[in-house]
Protein backbone atom coordinates (compact mmCIF):
# COMPACT_ATOMS: atom_id res chain seq x y z
CA UNK A 1 0.00 0.00 0.00
CA UNK A 2 1.63 3.26 -0.99
CA UNK A 3 2.49 6.18 1.74
CA UNK A 4 0.21 8.11 0.78
CA UNK A 5 -3.05 5.45 1.18
CA UNK A 6 -1.81 4.77 4.40
CA UNK A 7 -2.06 7.78 6.17
CA UNK A 8 -5.41 8.25 4.43
CA UNK A 9 -6.63 5.38 5.51
CA UNK A 10 -5.27 5.34 9.66
CA UNK A 11 -6.62 8.99 9.40
CA UNK A 12 -9.80 7.63 8.31
CA UNK A 13 -10.13 5.35 10.86
CA UNK A 14 -8.96 7.89 13.66
CA UNK A 15 -11.96 10.48 12.51
CA UNK A 16 -14.67 7.31 12.37
CA UNK A 17 -13.81 6.27 15.82
CA UNK A 18 -14.14 9.94 17.40
CA UNK A 19 -17.58 9.59 15.45
CA UNK A 20 -18.07 6.40 16.62
CA UNK A 21 -17.44 7.31 20.43
CA UNK A 22 -19.35 10.29 20.52
CA UNK A 23 -22.71 8.70 19.04
CA UNK A 24 -22.44 5.88 21.10
CA UNK A 25 -22.36 7.99 24.46
CA UNK A 26 -25.21 9.68 22.65
CA UNK A 27 -26.99 6.23 21.48
CA UNK A 28 -29.46 6.13 24.74
CA UNK A 29 -30.27 9.44 23.87
CA UNK A 30 -30.97 9.79 20.21
CA UNK A 31 -34.53 8.68 19.88
CA UNK A 32 -35.69 11.62 22.85
CA UNK A 33 -39.12 13.25 21.52
CA UNK A 34 -41.98 10.71 21.65
CA UNK A 35 -44.53 13.16 20.53
CA UNK A 36 -46.76 11.18 17.99
CA UNK A 37 -45.49 8.06 19.55
CA UNK A 38 -47.66 5.20 21.67
CA UNK A 39 -47.09 5.76 25.22
CA UNK A 40 -44.65 3.58 26.89
CA UNK A 41 -46.95 1.38 29.08
CA UNK A 42 -45.07 0.36 32.63
CA UNK A 43 -47.10 -0.92 35.69
CA UNK A 44 -46.37 0.46 38.90
CA UNK A 45 -47.23 -0.18 42.40
CA UNK A 46 -48.63 3.73 43.28
CA UNK A 47 -47.56 5.62 46.64
CA UNK A 48 -51.29 4.54 47.74
CA UNK A 49 -50.34 0.53 47.50
CA UNK A 50 -52.77 0.49 44.82
CA UNK A 51 -51.41 -1.22 41.08
CA UNK A 52 -50.76 1.56 38.31
CA UNK A 53 -51.34 0.44 34.90
CA UNK A 54 -50.73 3.53 32.37
CA UNK A 55 -52.71 0.91 30.15
CA UNK A 56 -55.70 1.09 32.06
CA UNK A 57 -56.26 5.09 31.37
CA UNK A 58 -56.67 4.10 27.57
CA UNK A 59 -59.78 6.21 26.55
CA UNK A 60 -58.88 8.67 28.90
CA UNK A 61 -56.44 12.14 28.50
CA UNK A 62 -53.56 11.23 30.54
CA UNK A 63 -51.31 13.86 32.11
CA UNK A 64 -47.99 12.19 32.84
CA UNK A 65 -45.99 14.28 35.51
CA UNK A 66 -42.65 13.29 36.19
CA UNK A 67 -41.64 15.65 39.79
CA UNK A 68 -39.57 15.16 42.85
CA UNK A 69 -39.62 17.06 46.05
CA UNK A 70 -36.35 18.76 45.01
CA UNK A 71 -37.63 20.35 42.23
CA UNK A 72 -39.49 23.52 42.92
CA UNK A 73 -41.29 24.17 39.31
CA UNK A 74 -43.09 21.22 40.47
CA UNK A 75 -44.04 22.29 43.90
CA UNK A 76 -45.58 24.92 41.41
CA UNK A 77 -47.27 23.18 38.90
CA UNK A 78 -48.74 20.34 41.29
CA UNK A 79 -51.48 22.70 43.14
CA UNK A 80 -52.71 23.35 39.78
CA UNK A 81 -52.60 19.75 38.68
CA UNK A 82 -54.92 18.91 41.47
CA UNK A 83 -57.25 21.69 40.78
CA UNK A 84 -57.48 20.26 36.83
CA UNK A 85 -58.05 16.81 38.15
CA UNK A 86 -61.36 17.84 40.12
CA UNK A 87 -62.24 20.02 37.03
CA UNK A 88 -61.80 17.96 34.48
CA UNK A 89 -61.75 14.40 35.90
CA UNK A 90 -64.96 13.59 34.71
CA UNK A 91 -64.93 14.79 31.09
CA UNK A 92 -62.20 12.50 30.88
CA UNK A 93 -58.65 13.55 32.27
CA UNK A 94 -56.75 11.32 34.28
CA UNK A 95 -53.51 13.00 36.06
CA UNK A 96 -50.85 10.17 36.90
CA UNK A 97 -47.28 11.37 38.71
CA UNK A 98 -44.19 9.60 38.65
CA UNK A 99 -41.96 10.91 41.83
CA UNK A 100 -37.77 10.61 40.41
CA UNK A 101 -36.98 11.07 44.27
CA UNK A 102 -34.00 8.97 45.53
CA UNK A 103 -36.53 8.50 48.94
CA UNK A 104 -39.43 7.37 48.55
CA UNK A 105 -40.70 8.93 52.07
CA UNK A 106 -39.95 12.27 50.83
CA UNK A 107 -42.28 11.84 48.10
CA UNK A 108 -45.28 10.17 50.82
CA UNK A 109 -44.89 13.25 52.76
CA UNK A 110 -45.27 15.32 49.69
CA UNK A 111 -48.08 13.29 48.49
CA UNK A 112 -49.84 14.20 51.88
CA UNK A 113 -49.25 17.85 52.06
CA UNK A 114 -50.14 18.33 48.59
CA UNK A 115 -53.45 16.30 48.54
CA UNK A 116 -52.78 15.19 45.64
CA UNK A 117 -56.08 14.17 43.71
CA UNK A 118 -54.68 11.63 41.11
CA UNK A 119 -52.26 8.60 41.63
CA UNK A 120 -48.65 8.68 41.93
CA UNK A 121 -45.74 5.76 41.75
CA UNK A 122 -42.11 5.90 42.18
CA UNK A 123 -39.96 6.06 38.98
CA UNK A 124 -36.97 4.89 38.57
CA UNK A 125 -33.77 4.49 35.68
CA UNK A 126 -36.05 2.28 33.37
CA UNK A 127 -39.23 4.20 33.57
CA UNK A 128 -36.97 6.78 32.60
CA UNK A 129 -35.40 5.69 29.97
CA UNK A 130 -38.65 4.58 28.35
CA UNK A 131 -39.58 8.21 27.94
CA UNK A 132 -36.11 9.45 26.71
CA UNK A 133 -34.58 9.72 29.44
CA UNK A 134 -35.70 12.27 32.03
CA UNK A 135 -32.43 14.53 32.47
CA UNK A 136 -34.21 17.31 34.42
CA UNK A 137 -37.60 18.11 36.08
CA UNK A 138 -40.43 18.70 35.73
CA UNK A 139 -41.13 16.25 32.63
CA UNK A 140 -44.85 16.37 31.87
CA UNK A 141 -46.21 14.58 28.90
CA UNK A 142 -50.22 14.46 27.73
CA UNK A 143 -51.47 11.27 26.38
CA UNK A 144 -54.65 11.34 24.52
CA UNK A 145 -57.39 9.03 24.43
CA UNK A 146 -55.88 6.71 22.37
CA UNK A 147 -52.50 6.00 23.90
CA UNK A 148 -50.60 8.51 21.73
CA UNK A 149 -48.21 11.44 23.18
CA UNK A 150 -49.25 14.46 21.86
CA UNK A 151 -47.22 16.76 23.57
CA UNK A 152 -44.05 16.90 25.96
CA UNK A 153 -43.20 20.02 28.21
CA UNK A 154 -40.22 20.11 29.10
CA UNK A 155 -38.86 21.98 32.64
CA UNK A 156 -40.82 25.22 33.52
CA UNK A 157 -43.88 25.99 31.64
CA UNK A 158 -46.39 28.28 31.26
CA UNK A 159 -49.56 26.26 32.42
CA UNK A 160 -52.05 28.26 30.38
CA UNK A 161 -50.13 26.22 27.92
CA UNK A 162 -50.48 22.91 28.82
CA UNK A 163 -54.16 23.58 29.73
CA UNK A 164 -55.13 24.66 26.74
CA UNK A 165 -53.76 21.57 24.94
CA UNK A 166 -55.32 19.15 27.10
CA UNK A 167 -58.68 20.77 26.82
CA UNK A 168 -58.17 20.08 23.11
CA UNK A 169 -58.08 16.33 23.61
CA UNK A 170 -60.92 16.03 25.98
CA UNK A 171 -64.28 15.62 24.38
CA UNK A 172 -66.05 18.74 23.99
CA UNK A 173 -68.54 19.61 26.11
CA UNK B 1 2.68 14.91 -6.98
CA UNK B 2 0.65 12.59 -5.24
CA UNK B 3 2.32 13.57 -2.46
CA UNK B 4 1.25 16.64 -2.30
CA UNK B 5 -2.14 16.23 -0.77
CA UNK B 6 -0.69 14.87 1.89
CA UNK B 7 -0.63 18.12 4.08
CA UNK B 8 -4.40 19.04 2.19
CA UNK B 9 -5.54 16.18 3.86
CA UNK B 10 -4.07 16.27 6.83
CA UNK B 11 -5.44 20.15 7.35
CA UNK B 12 -8.89 19.06 6.25
CA UNK B 13 -8.76 16.25 9.00
CA UNK B 14 -7.87 18.61 11.43
CA UNK B 15 -10.39 21.14 10.50
CA UNK B 16 -12.76 18.27 10.36
CA UNK B 17 -11.68 17.27 13.78
CA UNK B 18 -11.83 20.57 15.05
CA UNK B 19 -15.39 21.08 13.62
CA UNK B 20 -16.25 17.79 15.77
CA UNK B 21 -15.31 19.03 18.57
CA UNK B 22 -16.14 22.82 18.63
CA UNK B 23 -19.20 22.08 16.35
CA UNK B 24 -21.98 22.31 19.30
CA UNK B 25 -20.19 25.58 20.94
CA UNK B 26 -22.82 28.11 21.14
CA UNK B 27 -22.96 31.36 23.25
CA UNK B 28 -23.24 30.85 26.47
CA UNK B 29 -26.82 31.22 28.02
CA UNK B 30 -27.41 34.47 29.89
CA UNK B 31 -26.84 34.96 33.76
CA UNK B 32 -27.60 37.61 35.59
CA UNK B 33 -26.78 37.21 38.78
CA UNK B 34 -28.94 37.84 41.86
CA UNK B 35 -28.44 37.60 45.84
CA UNK B 36 -30.24 34.43 47.13
CA UNK B 37 -28.89 32.40 50.00
CA UNK B 38 -28.36 28.92 49.67
CA UNK B 39 -29.65 28.95 45.82
CA UNK B 40 -27.03 28.77 43.22
CA UNK B 41 -27.65 32.53 42.03
CA UNK B 42 -25.22 32.70 45.27
CA UNK B 43 -22.52 31.27 42.93
CA UNK B 44 -20.61 34.41 42.25
CA UNK B 45 -20.23 34.30 38.45
CA UNK B 46 -16.47 34.29 37.98
CA UNK B 47 -16.71 30.69 39.53
CA UNK B 48 -19.10 29.28 36.69
CA UNK B 49 -18.07 27.37 34.33
CA UNK B 50 -19.86 26.85 30.69
CA UNK B 51 -20.73 23.28 29.37
CA UNK B 52 -18.93 23.84 26.16
CA UNK B 53 -15.61 25.05 28.00
CA UNK B 54 -15.83 21.89 30.40
CA UNK B 55 -16.15 19.58 27.52
CA UNK B 56 -13.29 20.95 25.64
CA UNK B 57 -11.17 20.89 29.17
CA UNK B 58 -12.13 16.82 29.30
CA UNK B 59 -11.62 16.54 25.82
CA UNK B 60 -8.20 18.33 25.81
CA UNK B 61 -5.18 15.94 26.17
CA UNK B 62 -2.54 16.39 28.44
CA UNK B 63 -4.25 18.84 30.83
CA UNK B 64 -5.19 18.22 34.22
CA UNK B 65 -8.30 17.27 34.86
CA UNK B 66 -11.14 18.78 37.30
CA UNK B 67 -13.27 16.37 40.08
CA UNK B 68 -16.08 16.30 38.52
CA UNK B 69 -19.15 15.98 41.46
CA UNK B 70 -22.72 15.62 41.06
CA UNK B 71 -24.41 17.26 43.56
CA UNK B 72 -27.98 16.41 43.06
CA UNK B 73 -30.35 13.83 42.22
CA UNK B 74 -29.01 10.09 42.60
CA UNK B 75 -31.58 9.05 40.17
CA UNK B 76 -30.63 11.03 37.63
CA UNK B 77 -27.11 10.26 38.13
CA UNK B 78 -27.77 6.70 37.39
CA UNK B 79 -29.74 8.10 34.05
CA UNK B 80 -26.63 9.87 33.06
CA UNK B 81 -24.27 11.59 34.08
CA UNK B 82 -20.26 13.80 32.78
CA UNK B 83 -17.65 10.95 32.49
CA UNK B 84 -15.93 10.54 34.92
CA UNK B 85 -18.02 12.18 37.68
CA UNK B 86 -18.25 10.76 41.07
CA UNK B 87 -21.81 11.33 42.85
CA UNK B 88 -21.35 13.07 45.97
CA UNK B 89 -24.65 13.40 47.57
CA UNK B 90 -27.46 16.12 47.48
CA UNK B 91 -26.00 19.50 48.10
CA UNK B 92 -29.96 20.26 49.62
CA UNK B 93 -30.07 17.11 52.53
CA UNK B 94 -27.85 17.47 55.12
CA UNK B 95 -27.23 13.95 54.58
CA UNK B 96 -26.17 15.08 51.34
CA UNK B 97 -23.51 17.47 52.69
CA UNK B 98 -21.93 15.18 55.13
CA UNK B 99 -21.59 12.69 51.58
CA UNK B 100 -19.95 15.32 49.97
CA UNK B 101 -17.42 16.23 53.04
CA UNK B 102 -16.54 12.35 53.23
CA UNK B 103 -15.87 12.88 49.74
CA UNK B 104 -13.18 15.68 49.36
CA UNK B 105 -12.31 14.86 52.83
CA UNK B 106 -8.49 13.82 51.68
CA UNK B 107 -7.88 16.05 48.76
CA UNK B 108 -6.08 19.10 48.35
CA UNK B 109 -7.18 22.17 48.96
CA UNK B 110 -5.83 23.48 45.91
CA UNK B 111 -7.67 20.56 44.17
CA UNK B 112 -9.73 21.74 41.16
CA UNK B 113 -13.35 21.03 41.23
CA UNK B 114 -16.33 21.28 39.27
CA UNK B 115 -19.79 20.81 40.99
CA UNK B 116 -23.10 19.57 38.50
CA UNK B 117 -26.36 19.51 39.41
CA UNK B 118 -28.58 20.51 36.85
CA UNK B 119 -32.09 19.06 38.37
CA UNK B 120 -33.63 22.03 37.19
CA UNK B 121 -33.74 25.41 35.93
CA UNK B 122 -30.65 26.68 36.78
CA UNK B 123 -32.54 29.50 39.57
CA UNK B 124 -34.27 26.83 41.05
CA UNK B 125 -31.64 23.89 41.72
CA UNK B 126 -31.76 23.62 45.44
CA UNK B 127 -28.61 21.43 45.29
CA UNK B 128 -25.28 23.77 44.30
CA UNK B 129 -25.85 26.76 46.77
CA UNK B 130 -25.37 24.22 49.48
CA UNK B 131 -22.65 22.05 48.28
CA UNK B 132 -20.39 25.37 46.84
CA UNK B 133 -20.65 26.87 50.39
CA UNK B 134 -20.06 23.98 51.91
CA UNK B 135 -16.39 23.35 50.16
CA UNK B 136 -15.70 27.07 50.16
CA UNK B 137 -16.45 26.48 54.37
CA UNK B 138 -13.82 23.46 53.77
CA UNK B 139 -11.71 25.73 52.44
CA UNK B 140 -11.16 24.44 49.13
CA UNK B 141 -10.12 27.13 46.54
CA UNK B 142 -10.37 26.00 42.90
CA UNK B 143 -14.13 25.05 43.41
CA UNK B 144 -16.59 26.08 39.80
CA UNK B 145 -19.79 25.39 39.11
CA UNK B 146 -21.27 23.95 36.18
CA UNK B 147 -23.48 26.37 34.64
CA UNK B 148 -26.68 24.50 33.63
CA UNK B 149 -29.20 26.53 32.27
CA UNK B 150 -32.43 24.56 32.26
CA UNK B 151 -31.21 20.64 33.03
CA UNK B 152 -28.35 18.07 32.42
CA UNK B 153 -30.23 16.76 29.40
CA UNK B 154 -31.02 20.43 27.61
CA UNK B 155 -27.78 21.89 28.14
CA UNK B 156 -25.26 18.29 27.91
CA UNK B 157 -26.86 15.54 26.85
CA UNK B 158 -28.97 17.11 23.91
CA UNK B 159 -25.54 19.17 22.57
CA UNK B 160 -23.68 16.05 22.04
CA UNK B 161 -21.46 16.04 24.71
CA UNK B 162 -20.49 12.70 26.08
CA UNK B 163 -22.50 11.04 28.92
CA UNK B 164 -21.89 7.85 30.72
CA UNK B 165 -24.78 5.45 32.64
CA UNK B 166 -24.51 4.18 35.97
CA UNK B 167 -26.65 1.09 34.61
Amino acid sequence: MPPFALCRFALTVVFLAACSIASEAQSAFAARTLVHKNAPEFVRTGLDHKRLDLNAYRGKVVLLNFWATWCAPCQVEMPTFVAWQNKYGQHGLQIVGISMDDDPALARAAYRKLKLNYPVAMGDVKLGDLYGGVLGLPMTFLIDRHGEIRAEFQGETDLNKIQSQLQSLLPSR
Amino acid sequence: MKYGRIPQLAMATGLGTLALLFGSLQCPAQYTPTSGPGSALSIPQAQLIQPEALNHLLQTKGTEKPLLLQIGSHLLFDEAHIPGSVYAGAGSQPAGLQQLQSTVATLSKKKAIVLYCGCCPWNRCPNLGPAFKQLQDMGFTNVKALYLADNLGTDWVAKGYPVERTH
